[in-house]
């Protein structure tokens, strides 16, 4: 295992279904405190990056390493998810049958173990967390309303809060306008700089103009490898990014 | 600590429940043994005994519920946890027996020397013993549920195929316990009890006390369940239920819950098997048969999964319905037993409770529609 300063290093990661390479030899930098916005056609290789990332997925072959010392091929979800990686899905998952509050309380940094949770008593800095939360989803009225009556909207934003409940180091984001309004849109690229200030993102799009107001660097995959890195306009002008979103 | 653990979970409703069954476990007991004979309150020993009965397959309704309703393990082999609580229990009450048996042999039960067993096997030794018989019939489901979960869990075995194994694990269990070189009666069982504790196991003072003690334990299953499920355990438990990859990503080891779980229902599984059968005064390899199983899943169904007080209530109305049936129409049980379930799963997906609070809230809906 290398030792890098990076807070995600990817290098020669190899994961094939069935003969098919979801990823051939893919390597990735992303940097402490950077946002990064991964595009690339389907079947390009993102959905599979991620789930090699939080170990859902074991590679072939290769490196990840998080954070310059653990190795993320070793590791399962929860161990993962521990060290400070947290992933938001394109459907917005919460849970249904929970509360607001509850969906904020399970998502809290902290507790994890079966056993201390039986025992476990709420504490006021949990609370005051919890209200910290709910104030910035303004979500404070719905907070004992269950997850199953929320909208669309109100999921996405509780999903939101329960990522900053998780407080994570690397946040993996997929997708996340798909199905929005060109509002809604332009509110999720603000909320995510916002959240860029403290944490690290790496977000996965289709959608151009989403990338194009996210301002930040970009990186083209293409059938599981990088094709192209750089600013949104210099991949744009990059004749082989062109042929793979245009060419065909 | 304790106590604010365990009463963390109780609501108003379930504080009255639990009431109402103590109330049950006492009432009916003294009615017995107070009220004389030819009085209309007298309570007969057969209905003590019935009501007994219905209390322990409540408890082992709730241990499925526990599992299935608040953690999404649809087991179908609690019957064998039941089984083997009630082995221990019947191995007990056989070494109780002594040189009253029809042979006559101070040491070995009758099965044994009739099979020309010269000594007793080694794991009957200790059986004599009330309180290490009680221990093994927490000891022994909750070891194989444990052994069972440690690897389906961890190999993340779920849904039907989960279901699958535990449907296996109970069938293996019945034709293992059907062989007589087993040691344990063979497809007989175990059956002429004499004695619990030195009180004849026919006399209406045990069969009250056996009542009493199914409703005690029932209650504090009902107790200990709901602070599990009302604990913030509880809350990860449904979320493991619902979205079982969400709650990994969140961090959550999801096998420690599933398998604490898991190991704590087959417990309560045991003890009712234990109170179960010196009121029935038999256990042999058919309580292993799967059919067992699936019909106390169909329990929980009928009063309403995810409820604590719904597996109880299922397991009253459908072991009343299969008492009253068998006895009046034997032949149109099992027609009734499929009928029901296809009514609990088209009509009724919450079951009985849950069609309480529809109702509820249907009255509550045309009240506020009224005009004032």
């Amino acid at each position: 295992m290398r030792s890098t300063s990076a807070l995600l290093y990817l290098s020669g990661v190899t994961v094939s279904f069935d003969g098919f390479k979801a990823l051939n030899n893919l390597s990735l930098l992303i940097e402490p405190g950077e946002m990064r916005a991964i595009i690339g056609p389907n079947g390009a290789g993102k959905t599979t990056m991620m789930d090699v990332v939080t170990g859902k997925t074991r590679p072939d072959s290769g490196e990840v390493v998080f954070d310059g010392r653990a190795d993320l091929t070793k590791l399962d979800e929860a161990n993962i998810a521990t060290l400070g990686i947290g992933r938001k899905f394109q459907k917005p998952t919460v849970f249904e049958n929970h509360t607001v509050r509850d969906n904020l309380l399970l998502a809290l940094a902290g507790l994890r173990k079966w056993h201390r949770l039986l025992l476990a008593q709420p504490t006021k800095s949990e609370g005051q967390r919890l209200a910290e939360i709910l104030s910035i989803i303004r979500m404070e009225e719905q907070q004992h309303m269950l997850g199953a009556r929320l909208s669309h909207g109100q999921k996405q934003w509780l999903e939101i809060g329960m990522l900053l409940a998780q407080d994570p180091k690397l946040l993996l984001v997929d997708e996340p306008v798909a199905g929005m309004t060109d509002v809604e849109t332009e509110t999720t690229a603000q909320v995510l700089r916002e959240i860029n200030k403290t944490h690290s993102v790496v977000v996965v799009e289709h959608d151009m103009s989403f990338v194009r107001a996210l301002g930040v660097k970009v990186t083209v995959l293409h059938e599981g490898s990088m094709l192209a890195e750089g600013t949104l306009d210099q991949v744009s002008a990059d004749q082989r990014v062109v042929e793979v979103y245009l060419g065909r | 600590m304790i106590t604010r653990f365990l009463l963390q979970g109780m609501d108003r409703n379930l504080r009255l429940f639990v009431l109402l069954v103590l109330a049950v476990g006492v009432t009916l007991p003294l009615l017995n043994q107070i009220v004389p004979p030819g009085s209309p309150f007298h309570v007969p020993a057969w209905l003590l005994q019935l009501i007994g009965k219905y209390l322990s397959f409540a408890l082992l309704a709730l241990a499925v519920d526990l599992v299935w309703g608040f953690c999404g393990i649809l087991s179908l082999g609690h019957g064998a946890f039941f089984a083997l609580g009630g082995y221990c229990m019947g191995m007990y009450l056989m070494r109780q027996i002594g040189s009253r048996g029809v042979y006559g042999n101070p040491l070995l039960p009758d099965f044994m020397v009739f099979l020309n067993y010269k000594e007793l096997p080694w794991f009957w030794y200790g059986f004599d013993n009330f309180g290490f018989a009680m221990l093994m019939a927490i000891l022994v489901p909750s070891l194989l549920a444990f052994a069972l979960g440690w690897f389906a869990f961890r190999s993340r075995v779920t849904g039907v195929y989960l279901s699958i194994i535990t449907q296996a694990m109970t069938f293996a269990l019945m034709l293992a316990f059907f062989r007589n070189d087993m040691g344990l009666g063979g497809n007989n069982g175990m059956t002429d009890f004499k004695e619990i504790l030195g009180f004849s196991v026919q006399a209406d003072s045990t069969r009250a006390v056996l009542c009493f003690a199914s409703a005690f334990m029932l209650a504090l299953g009902l107790v200990v369940s709901a602070a599990i499920v009302g604990s913030r355990f509880g809350k990860a438990l449904t979320a493991v239920r619902d979205a079982e990859s969400r709650m990994r990503f969140l961090g959550y080891r999801v096998e420690g819950y599933k398998l604490f779980v898991f190991v704590f229902s087959a417990a309560m599984a045991g003890i009712a098997g234990a109170l179960y059968v010196p009121q029935v005064g038999i256990i042999n390899p058919s309580e292993f048969s799967p059919a067992n199983s699936i019909e106390a899943v169909l329990w929980v169904a009928v009063g309403g999964r995810g409820t604590l007080i719904g597996p109880v209530i299922g397991a009253f109305i459908v072991n009343f319905g299969k008492t009253w049936l068998t006895g009046a129409l034997p032949e149109f049980w099992l027609f009734a037993l499929g009928a029901l379930f296809i009514v609990v799963t088209l009509l009724l997906p919450k079951g009985v409770v849950g069609l309480w609070a529809q109702i509820k809230n249907r009255s509550l809906a045309k009240k506020a529609r009224a005009p004032v």
